[in-house]
């Protein structure tokens, strides 16, 4: 639906898009991740129209995107600051996008009236923005942005300004809305656990390039690169060749691990904290023997990091709810080798 | 905690210092006699006179007549200018340049106005001043609109262009009402200054279309009359009205946006 081929912008010496390439299907909700600076917002801020590429080209159902100016585009972006009008009521902020259409009166109403229904922000029709709480500007710049019914809603960080407990209601709020409209959302941010509960799929970006794109859980448990290994979860990496039965690594000796690159590839190996197996007692079976550094309680889970010898940062193991493992203890970790992910390098 | 009285002492020889001079000026307009220096009793008499006065009534015309226009003219060039100077410039020379008739002293000004009138050959008249008024006017709401954009948030134009809006329908229906504390600021501070501006008006008006400043100066070379004393309660009075309906629409605006 929407194909994004070989975009690239730079801005003076930093290259923020380097030769992108996407394909976007219809009714996903497809998520730009990556950490500050890696080019994301302003491959969003292209498809806006706010922005244009060096080189590249953008299609929309095989309409060139790239020629027509912000406000000729069936695109609508809900901005991170939200962008409200602040001398417009509610109502007037949801409909100036149908009045642009020069729409009749009577169904630029019925439509405003019933995207609000749909928000659950009826009631607050004629208030203006800053009478309103952060989830419901949030809500308004979300229904300002479909009110359109845009073939495509892109939405920069669209959670990052709400506090922990609406954010998880919006989550799932945005998810049922994107499930009624149909439409396209392709939503940018740096926060992978939103990415991950909201996306179909998943683009990671780092510096101007695309690391991976795949879909939430293949993304957390198949990494095909060192950057998307560490980005994307809690992860132990370990560095080395991969060898048969997993990798070589470096003053660790062997470590189980499951690949199909050839032996004597430089390659990390990415181990799930979740995934490891902690032992008490010196005489364990593990892979790796260590002590216990620290024990931290999160209430589901307990993070236990493990000093090992011969590494310089400690192995992080995650327990369910609380373990009897104090600091100062001695363990052993194993993990089964289907649970090793080899990354080449 | 009381604080000690002597404290207050400099605050009342401040206030003392700067309201004395005005507040016998007002008090000795009311005065029935000749003498501007001695009260002799209440009366409105030089109101009267005042109101009598053909030559101050087509000085006080000219000068609104002056005001009004070149706020006008400068409303909109000011604007225009914040805007473009704000959105499509990255020079700091242009920037600095753009305000510099403001800070500009007045003689430098009107000698380099009529300079300039005598080149292009355009006769002096009332649209002269006008004209003169404009220049620094528009420096004055250039700077203060300017100031107003600095802290406005440029996603909510792109936002409108967003929605489908051209141009021309975002500067109207989103910058605009973003910016009218600005404006409004602006064009009454270019009035205040226009209907009391003396230097440039005297070097740009034509003789036979005095602006009421020239009208004063030339009435005082014959000495203080209670009748300029009036004269200038009066104008005490547009200019407090003016700028308490000016603060009060800022606050307005402002809690409205």
């Amino acid at each position: 639906m929407l194909q994004i081929t070989g975009v690239s912008r730079r801005f003076g010496d930093v290259t923020a898009l380097a030769d992108v390439s996407l394909e976007i299907r219809q009714g996903e909700f497809f998520a730009l991740l990556g950490p500050s600076g890696c080019g994301k917002t302003t491959l969003l801020r292209i498809l806006a129209g706010f922005e244009s590429p060096d080189s590249g080209a953008v299609t929309l159902d095989g309409e060139d995107l790239l020629g027509r100016p912000a406000h000729r585009r069936p695109v609508n972006l809900m901005f991170q600051s939200y962008a409200l009008f602040p001398h417009m009521t509610v109502a007037k902020n949801v409909a100036y996008g149908l009045e642009r259409e020069k729409l009749p009166k009577a169904e630029v109403r019925s439509r405003v009236a019933e995207v609000l229904e749909k928000v659950g922000l009826t009631s607050m029709a004629g208030r203006r923005p800053q009478q309103l709480s952060g989830g419901q500007r949030q809500r308004v710049a979300l229904a300002r942005a479909i009110v359109k019914r845009p073939r495509l809603l892109l939405l920069d960080e669209p959670l990052s300004a709400l506090d922990k407990k609406v954010r998880a209601e919006m989550q799932l709020e945005l998810k049922r809305l994107q499930h009624e409209v149909g439409i396209t959302f392709v939503v940018v941010t740096h926060d992978q656990e939103e990415a991950m509960s909201l996306a179909d799929r998943i683009a990671v970006f780092s510096a101007g390039q695309v690391e991976q794109v795949d879909a939430p859980v293949a993304l957390y448990e198949r990494p095909r690169t060192p950057f998307v290994a560490g980005f994307v979860g809690a992860n132990n990496l370990f560095s080395g060749r991969a060898c048969s039965v997993g990798l070589a690594a470096d003053g660790l000796g062997v470590l189980p691990g499951s690949s199909d690159l050839p032996d004597g590839t430089p390659a990390l190996l990415a181990v799930r904290p979740e995934r490891l197996r902690l032992d008490g007692g010196q005489n364990g079976e593990g892979v790796l023997k260590g002590e216990v550094a620290d024990v931290s309680f999160y209430g589901g889970v307990s993070h236990v990091s493990v000093t090992v010898p011969g590494r310089a940062e400690p192995v992080l193991a995650a327990t369910q709810g609380a373990t009897p493992i104090r600091a100062g203890a001695r363990v052993s970790l194993s993990w089964a080798a289907g649970d090793g992910v080899l990354v080449p390098q | 905690m009381r604080r000690p009285r002597l404290l207050y002492v400099p605050f009342w020889a401040t206030y003392l210092f700067l309201y004395a001079p005005i507040a016998v000026l007002v008090f000795m307009s009311f005065n029935s006699g000749d003498s501007p220096y001695s009260f002799e009793g209440f009366s409105l008499k030089w109101y009267g006179e005042l109101a009598g006065n053909a030559e101050i009534r087509h000085g006080l015309v000219n000068t609104l007549v002056v005001a009004l226009g070149s706020t006008i003219l400068a409303t909109v060039l000011g604007t225009l200018l914040a805007v473009g100077m704000a959105r499509h410039s990255r020079s700091k020379l242009l920037d600095a340049v753009s305000v510099l008739p403001a800070v500009l002293p007045d003689l430098v000004l009107a000698i380099g106005l009529l300079v300039f009138y005598g080149m292009i050959k355009m006769t002096l008249g009332l649209h002269s001043v006008l004209l003169a008024h404009t220049v620094f006017g528009m420096a004055f709401v250039a700077a203060v609109v300017r100031t107003r954009l600095t802290h406005a948030d440029t996603s909510l134009e792109e936002a409108s262009r967003d929605l489908g809006a051209g141009p021309v329908t975002t500067f109207l229906r989103i910058t605009l009402p973003q910016l009218t504390p600005g404006i409004a600021a602006g064009a009454l501070l270019a009035f205040t200054l226009s209907v009391d501006e003396f230097v440039i008006a005297f070097f740009t008006a034509a003789p036979t279309e005095p602006t009421l400043p020239i009208v004063i100066y030339s009435m005082v070379r014959f000495g203080v009359t209670p009748e300029i004393n009036a004269l200038a309660t009066l104008l005490l009075a547009v200019s407090f009205t003016v700028v308490i309906v000016a603060q009060r629409m800022t606050r307005l605006t402002e809690s409205l946006s």
